[in-house]
């Protein structure tokens, strides 16, 4: 019976929660370090192929960035399953390409529009045949120095399909 | 008196939520992008048709539609293809009273594979159906095979992998004097075997 009593009149103390806020700021600061602004939302399938002899892409002002990919389900009623370029939320057909990257290029600053450098990021279903259209075109424009972007990771995980 | 030190608490329950919040916003608008690669410099357009090079200074790759791999006529397993290339590279064929002789090199000597590392090129020839992931893989054997063959003389020359020359290089705690001790050797290295990978289209008789 005394037991009881005892119960009735302590109630559990409350879990204090004041610390709950410096946690949540803490994983807030974590992912405001890691992460980088979306700058384009994506309109194709974009899983990138694993490379292990990578380099790290520096000047993040010098890049060009090129999305090719199967477009996602809510576009492939209008364009199909094949592969499409996607440059700044837009896709651009392979005649026009060429003067996109152009136009991208004058839209920098005069001084670094040498040594712009073109980052593919490219779907690792997506078959050769557009890539090499695209290369052609980059070769034309004379933007010759591209960027196959890549995962960190065993580049022989790329082969199980 | 007594009143005054008795200060109201401001009530931090709600600090939580407001983070939450903000937490969420960073989680909805931002992604992890990869800023890594293989960096690859494409070739210049040019109208003049090219030099003609002897057919055993260069090592024929090519990957077909079922992304099936042949290299020199025949057809090996993917996972072979940086042996091959190590071994092609570092063949330097010429004979030892030759200008172009290569010292350094470790390979066979074969008289029908390459001269010298600076004439070696291999080609790499896709078909328009062959996956990029396949492409990508090819790729980075071959360069791990160049890798492989500079961090083999950067170590005998200067007991250091290339690959941490280049680390050295591109981090910013080391001085000015020693880069540009290191940009000489890298550069050293890079002419002992110069990357030469074309990447030309499969034309459609082959």
């Amino acid at each position: 019976m005394s037991k009881f009593n005892f119960k009735k009149n302590k109630p559990t103390p409350e879990v204090s929660t004041a610390s709950l806020p410096d946690i949540v700021f803490m994983l807030l600061f974590f992912f405001m370090t890691v992460t980088v602004m979306k700058d384009d939302s994506l309109k194709v399938s974009n899983d990138l192929p694993n490379a292990s002899e990578i380099k790290k892409l520096e000047k993040k002002d010098r890049l060009i960035t090129v999305y090719i990919g199967t477009p996602s389900e809510r576009f492939q009623g209008s364009l199909g399953t094949e592969p499409r370029i996607q440059i700044d939320d837009k896709f651009i057909a392979i005649e026009n390409f060429g003067a996109a990257i152009l136009e991208k290029i004058e839209a920098k600053p005069a001084q670094i529009q040498s040594f712009v450098t073109v980052s593919l990021k490219v779907d690792k279903t997506a078959s050769m045949g557009l890539i090499t259209d695209v290369k052609k075109e980059l070769r034309k424009i004379n933007a010759l120095k591209i960027n196959y972007t890549t995962f960190e990771g065993d580049s022989f995980n790329n082969l199980s399909n | 008196m007594s009143s005054r030190e008795e200060m109201p608490k401001v009530n931090a329950g709600s600090m939580a939520d407001i983070a939450f919040l903000l937490l969420i916003f960073f989680l909805v608008t931002t992604s992890i992008e990869t800023d890594v690669g293989l960096n690859r410099m494409l070739a210049k357009e040019s109208k003049t048709p090219p030099l003609p090079i002897n057919q055993r200074n260069i090592l024929p790759i090519l990957i077909n539609d079922e992304d099936k791999l042949m290299v020199n006529g025949e057809i090996i397993p993917i996972n072979e293809l940086k042996e091959m290339a190590i071994a092609f590279l570092d063949n330097g064929g010429v004979a030892v009273n030759n200008a172009n002789y290569c010292n350094y090199c470790q390979g066979k000597r074969d008289e029908f594979s390459s001269d010298n590392p600076q004439k070696a090129i291999i080609s790499l020839m896709s078909s328009r159906e062959t996956s990029y992931g396949v492409y990508v893989t090819v790729q980075n054997e071959l360069v791990a095979a160049y890798t492989a063959l500079r961090n083999r003389e950067a170590q005998r020359l200067y007991g250091i992998d290339f690959t941490a020359m280049e680390e050295d290089y591109s981090s910013e705690s080391t001085s000015f004097e020693s880069k540009a001790i290191l940009k000489q050797r890298i550069k050293q290295i890079q002419a002992l075997y110069p990357l030469q990978l074309s990447e030309a289209e499969r034309k459609q008789n082959q």
